[in-house]
């Protein structure tokens, strides 16, 4: 009777789960433990002692765990400033990121206007156009501008975004045009139609938006390197470089560093 | 000749009374609402963007050191360029990087999509595993590099050693350095790689698949021709966005090797960042970039006018 019932089972069940099921699981463990490698290796030199790290044998797990490093890159750097440099910049670019995105991607979407499009493919091109292209003037610009020495050298560069103004365009086109039609019947300015009809509609749009420009932000190196060059400034990345440039070998101290960097985001991303 | 077209309808549909409402839905204002929703991001686009864009291209020309008013110089930065070694070895290091990591990435980066699109267990945790390293900023990731190919106590030294292999000089060794380089770029970048290839995956019909079976393909046939051709937009995004991104590659390198040992692993954007906020020769570095941008440009020109997907992407 078991038999009877388990053997069609089984074999059904072999054919929904495909050739090779066993190689294809194996291959699938093998690369996550490639990828995840790193980042555990990270945690484990963070929380292990000089001693252990430098000692002869090869050891893939930690003996025994310590916060030492962490003491050690707490009490000679100011962490605490770098880490609510980050946030700050990160958060007043994100905010900017996302008004400037939904209000061009409602344009370009939503709106007949001359040059729209030329506009839109000029905004597109910047995605080309690497940092150290521009690098040399920009920062002339930032100083004679007096934004050199502030956030605003590094928020202002990098709040407007290429690619959150397709993205935007690309959601609200599928907002239906009888909906904006309607309400512009109804006597509605654009400004009330992108307040009441399209923004309560994006929902969706203004997290990803949010998430995108903060990781970038948060992340971000080459620019802050050129604008930020004052300690007490630094964001995470920069101060991380710094770091590793007074501690050298230290690499349980870098790497606790590189952890507060890392670890936000890797939440973010997992809650996400 | 705007103002004129845009501004009859009103008058035309006649009366007072009605100016106003057609004043109000017309043209007109659709394009005044238009250039004022596009016009905050137009701005800092335009102010922090191009106009630093036609500057560089006007420094470019120049002699300075940033400091004071810089001297006209006319193609003399270009012309230095043709006899400069370490720019060439730049060039050629910023190629080669191109041409590695686009192709590698874009092949791992299915090879993946089309296991975790498979019927797996726990397959969304494997994918969350996957695009990971997306989240992980460009100096952690090179720094984690260095932790694994330090040549005195990184962990890739030990296991070959434990092994019994001979050692590797990953930092002492110009092409083993730029492979490091290159393997790091790739842990980073397969995950973004294999999310844009598991979108265009979840398009294709099962369908398809189902008749190529009928028709006697196998699984290498099924590939070969339903999977890869189906992916072609996919493929076309991927291409134009990693050939963009390796021409930028600027994080890692900086880095985790500084460009070094020798220059080997010295790209344009390094090399246009040394030049222009260490040696300060702004000109120059300004030069670098125009000619760095004049390539990529030329590259996705050639790409968007020869694909045959195109029409699919837009």
């Amino acid at each position: 009777m078991s038999t009877a019932t388990s053997t069609p089972g089984r074999a059904a069940g072999r054919r929904a789960r495909g050739r090779f099921f066993g190689l294809r699981v194996a291959a699938a463990v093998v690369v996550s433990l490639v990828t995840l490698f790193p980042l555990y290796w990270m945690v484990v030199v963070a929380l292990s002692s000089r001693a252990e790290l430098l000692g002869g044998t090869l050891r893939l797990w930690p003996r025994e765990l310590t916060a030492a490093n962490f003491e050690r890159v707490f009490s000679s750097f100011p962490v605490g400033t770098w880490v609510s440099n980050s946030v700050a910049i990160a958060g007043v670019t994100a905010v900017i990121t996302v008004v400037t995105s939904l209000l061009g991607g409602y344009a370009f979407a939503h709106l007949r206007f001359r040059g729209s499009g030329l506009l839109f493919v000029a905004a597109l091109a910047t995605l080309m156009i690497p940092v150290q292209v521009i690098m040399v003037p920009l920062f002339r610009l930032v100083t004679a501008l007096e934004l050199y020495g502030t956030y605003w050298a590094v928020i202002l560069p990098t709040a407007a975004s290429a690619f959150g103004i397709f993205l935007a365009r690309q959601s609200m086109l599928g907002i239906p045009r009888d909906l904006v039609d309607a309400a512009r019947i109804d006597g509605a300015g654009h400004l009330r139609i992108f307040t009441a009809v399209v923004l309560p509609l994006s929902k969706p749009l203004v997290a990803v938006l949010f998430f995108m420009s903060v990781l970038q932000s948060w992340n971000d190196f080459a620019w802050p390197l050129i604008a930020l060059q004052q300690n007490r400034l630094f964001t995470l990345p920069i101060g991380l470089l710094y770091l590793q440039g007074q501690f050298g070998s230290d690499y349980g101290a870098t790497m606790a560093f590189a952890l507060l960097n890392v670890a936000p985001m890797v939440v973010l991303f997992l809650v996400f | 000749m705007t103002a004129t077209t845009v501004r009859r309808p009103p008058v035309a549909a006649g009366g007072p009374p009605r100016r106003r409402r057609g004043w109000r839905s017309g043209p007109v204002r659709e394009q005044l609402a238009g250039y004022a929703f596009v016009g905050p991001a137009a701005l800092l686009l335009g102010l922090f963007v191009l106009l630093p864009l036609a500057w560089a291209l006007l420094i470019s020309f120049q002699r300075t050191d940033g400091f004071g008013q810089g001297t006209w110089a006319g193609l003399e930065n270009y012309g230095r360029l043709l006899g400069d070694a370490q720019f060439w070895r730049a060039a050629g290091n910023t190629v080669l990087f191109t041409a590695l990591v686009t192709p590698l990435s874009m092949a791992m980066g299915l090879a993946v999509a089309v296991l975790l699109n498979s019927v797996l267990p726990a397959r969304g945790v494997f994918r969350s595993v996957l695009i990971l390293p997306m989240a992980i900023s460009g100096v952690a990731t090179a720094l984690m590099g260095v932790l694994v190919f330090d040549e005195n106590s990184g962990i890739l030294d030990r296991l070959v050693r434990a092994a019994g292999l001979p050692d590797v000089p990953w930092q002492s060794g110009g092409a083993a350095a730029f492979a490091s380089v290159v393997l790091v770029t790739l842990w980073w970048r397969v995950g973004f790689n294999m999310l844009i290839y598991l979108a265009g995956l979840q398009g294709i019909s099962p369908v398809l698949y189902e008749q190529a079976r009928l028709d006697g393909a196998g699984a290498w046939q099924q590939f070969r021709y339903v999977t890869v051709p189906l992916v072609g937009p996919s493929s076309f995004f991927l291409l134009v966005m990693n050939v963009i991104y390796s021409f930028q590659v600027f994080d890692v390198v900086f880095v985790m090797t500084g460009g070094g040992p020798r220059d080997a692993t010295s790209v344009l954007v390094t090399y246009a960042y040394e030049t222009g906020f260490v040696t300060r020769d702004q000109g120059y570095a300004a030069a670098i970039g125009v000619v760095l941008l004049l390539v990529v440009l030329a590259f996705t020109a050639v790409q968007w006018r020869t694909s045959r997907t195109r029409d699919l992407v837009e």
